[in-house]
């Protein structure tokens, strides 16, 4: 099942192929985008005067998989996510969101467009003056008007009770731990329904045992909510177990990407060297996902 | 290990005497470290474990070493090294950069071929950018410079006034899409939360301004006319421009500090991908509280600053209050207080356009809010200055 959800790089895979195109023959299709692409990140450069933070970085996300990109701090791994979600605009490339390219969207379209999004922030960017339950039906109250304010309250209340955090709907922001912070985030994120989870650096500033069940958690949701999830990261033995394919960002530039297997045990000598910096036993490599601990998600959650 | 590491601790006999003691004092405080750094001829030796757990402790002990280097070169001697992760070897070439911003060369030297691969990762094997040198600049040039700067600021500020602006026409269209229940919380808290300040003040500044003519006005027997003299100064200049300057400390900060919290810590961007516009969400409001309340604080300063001149024709120049308002309403005229009054909105939306985008740039942490919060409160003051004078210019020109 590994094999087929994390093909390896060099295969046939690699070649071009015209995607099902469903939307109608007028759309056109990037040289380069294969079948399985939820994003499609195509050479992209970004500058911001006269730093060149990114010098052309292409990778492929694929659909319902966990991908990782990883790297030293100034690598320019934030830069790279906030493109994704179009809070920056590449200064050349493109990016491929669902086969569309979200490069030359205005900032209405845009807007649409980050409803396909959820991003969990590095510190959750809560909004302080407002309670947990205010935060988490903040997107609802936005963007689903329609919506009675009843079924707003239930679909909340079952999401914070999913994510273990029943009860504190009427605390504010600043009265939770961190990882209960992070966890609201999480809750906000989910609440539209996205299609791609963003995390920016989900694990940095948690203690081992926590940042183990947040990986518990990056994984449980991609399982529960069908969603791709791209994790930003420079924490290798969180890299190790939660990715299905990992990239490794070094000044701007992808050097290596693959399985972490690849990185670890493959031919480049640079990634082996990163994660054997990071003083990783070989025996923790392996993903939580293919260890099937029995049990509920509900119950690992609330653990947190 | 970590046993035979200490070892190696004790400083070298032949190290030079500063160094010795130098190493001493920190060796006990460095008992647990599982490294040690000295300081030879020309190089920096480093031996034990360099692990990002100790990476504070770390980059002390090379700052100490080397804090008082001179000269053409220190390298960093790592073939003692047991062990280094990622972090460590960062800091290190850091320290290598800036080492290299004070001209002093520095090579990472020695080590196991692992370490060495991760120092190439890293990017210690490329030469360091030095830091430009500061080079004294002629009269001419660093005047072209200064010009270039100020219009590179105008342009800022033209395309952040432009984005406000387009963001109040887009409300204009859809008002649903701004946040005007935040508007009342927003008036209260510059408004009404402000009054006392504003009245005690306005009152002494035009109980000051009385006294100040008193004498003079006594000299010629001309009592009464401490009403003219602070009716108008007060309505037309002193009102507007007290009530602006509390409100550059007391809002224009706090918008700052807060929409610096919010940008910091991505409350922001969070926004953001959650389809909403900042200029729209944030900025808005808060300009419009400031509109609002900067005329009826400045009205209330008016009133007040007049009672103060009243106190002072009673108490020291036999002027009763009733003859000090029958010849107030002589003198002070309509346009007076209204000029006063758009005079104030335009230090309002003054105020609260700058202390948003001072927010809204802000970067580094809580630093760098705590300097954002300044320089909005130094620029509001400034550009009230300006903006007065071009308004009196303005308002003589219309002969009001
Ligand atoms: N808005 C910006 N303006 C100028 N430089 C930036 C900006 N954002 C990021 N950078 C620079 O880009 C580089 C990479 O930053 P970032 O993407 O935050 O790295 P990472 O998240 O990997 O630590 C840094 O050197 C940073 O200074
Ligand atoms: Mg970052």
């Amino acid at each position: 099942m590994k094999a087929e959800l994390a093909p390896r790089p060099g295969s046939v895979q690699e070649e071009p192929v015209v995607p099902p195109a469903p939307n109608g023959p007028s759309k056109p299709v990037p040289a380069g985008l294969l079948p399985d692409d939820h994003i499609f990140v195509d050479n992209v450069v970004k500058r911001f005067g006269d730093t060149l933070v990114l010098r052309g970085v292409t990778m492929h996300l694929k659909r319902h998989q966990t991908a990782v990109v990883i790297g030293g701090s100034g690598a320019g791994k934030t830069t790279l996510l906030r493109m994704l979600i179009a809070l920056e605009k590449p200064t050349t490339g493109h990016i491929w969101v669902d086969g569309d390219d979200i490069a030359p969207l205005g900032e209405v379209e845009l807007n649409r467009v980050r409803q396909r999004f959820g991003m969990v922030f590095q510190y959750a960017a809560l909004l302080d003056s407002l309670t947990i339950f205010e935060n988490v039906v903040f997107p609802l109250r936005e963007h689903r008007k329609k919506m009675s304010r009843r079924d707003q309250r239930t679909k909340v209340l079952d999401m914070l009770k999913l994510l273990g955090l029943e009860g504190k709907e009427d605390r504010m922001p600043s009265e939770l731990s961190g990882g209960q912070r992070k966890r609201v985030g999480l809750a906000r994120a989910l609440m539209l329904e996205p299609k791609i989870l963003i995390y920016d650096e989900p694990t940095s500033g948690l203690d081992p045992i926590t940042s183990r069940m947040v990986d518990d958690l990056i994984e449980e949701t991609r399982d529960r909510f069908q969603v791709t999830s791209v994790v930003i990261s420079h924490d290798m033995t969180s890299t190790m177990r939660i990715a299905h394919q990992a990239f490794l960002l070094v000044r701007g530039e992808v050097i290596a990407s693959g399985t972490p297997d690849d990185l670890a045990y493959g031919d480049n000598e640079a990634a082996r060297e990163f994660i054997m910096a990071s003083g990783i036993a070989p025996d923790r490599l392996s993903r939580v996902g293919d260890e099937k601990q029995a049990g509920d998600a509900t119950v690992k959650y609330k653990a947190m | 290990m970590a046993s035979t590491l200490q070892g190696r601790m004790a400083p070298a006999s032949s190290a030079p005497a500063d160094a010795m003691s130098a190493s001493r004092k920190s060796s006990a405080r460095a008992k647990h470290l599982p490294f040690s750094v000295e300081r030879e001829e020309g190089r920096v030796v480093l031996t034990g474990e360099l692990t990002m757990r100790h990476a504070g402790a770390l980059w002390r002990r090379l700052s100490e070493e080397v804090d008082d280097a001179s000269g053409q070169r220190l390298d960093l001697d790592l073939s003692g090294v047991t062990h280094a992760d990622g972090a460590a070897v960062a800091l290190l070439v850091e320290l290598r950069a800036a080492l290299s911003g004070r001209a002093i060369e520095c090579d990472l030297v020695g080590g196991s071929e692992l370490l060495r691969e991760l120092v190439t990762l890293y990017g210690g094997e490329r030469a360091p950018t030095p830091r430009p040198k500061r080079v004294k600049e002629r009269g001419v040039a660093r005047f072209g410079g200064g010009v270039a700067s100020v219009l590179q600021a105008i342009e800022r500020w033209v395309a952040f006034v432009g984005s406000v602006a387009a963001g109040a026409a887009g409300v204009v269209a859809r008002p649903r899409t701004s946040n005007f229940r935040s508007l009342i919380t927003l008036s209260e808290r510059a408004g009404a939360d402000g009054v006392p300040i504003v009245l005690l003040l306005n009152f002494l500044v035009g109980f000051v301004m009385a006294y100040q003519s008193a004498g003079q006005l006594e000299l010629y027997g001309a009592n009464v006319y401490v009403a003219d003299v602070v009716g108008i100064s007060v309505t037309r200049e002193l009102a507007p421009l007290m009530t602006a300057i509390i409100m550059s400390g007391r809002s224009g900060a706090a918008f700052a500090a807060e929409l610096g919290t919010m940008k910091v810590s991505e409350e922001i961007d969070a926004l953001r991908t959650l389809g909403l516009e900042p200029v729209r969400y944030l900025i808005l409001p808060r300009v419009l509280a400031l509109a609002l309340v900067a005329p009826a604080l400045t009205l209330l300063g008016d009133v007040i600053g007049v009672a103060g001149g009243a106190a002072v024709g009673a108490l020291s120049l036999e002027v009763t209050p009733r003859a000090y308002l029958a010849e107030l309403r002589t003198a002070v005229f309509f346009s007076d207080v209204w000029t006063g009054l758009v005079k104030s909105v335009g230090f309002g939306i003054a105020i609260g356009l700058i202390g948003c985008q001072q927010g809204f740039a802000t970067s580094g942490g809580a630093a760098g809010v705590g300097r954002r919060t300044t320089v909005t409160v130094v620029t509001c003051l400034f550009a009230i200055v300006i903006l007065d004078t071009l308004f009196t210019v303005f308002f003589r020109m219309l002969g009001v």
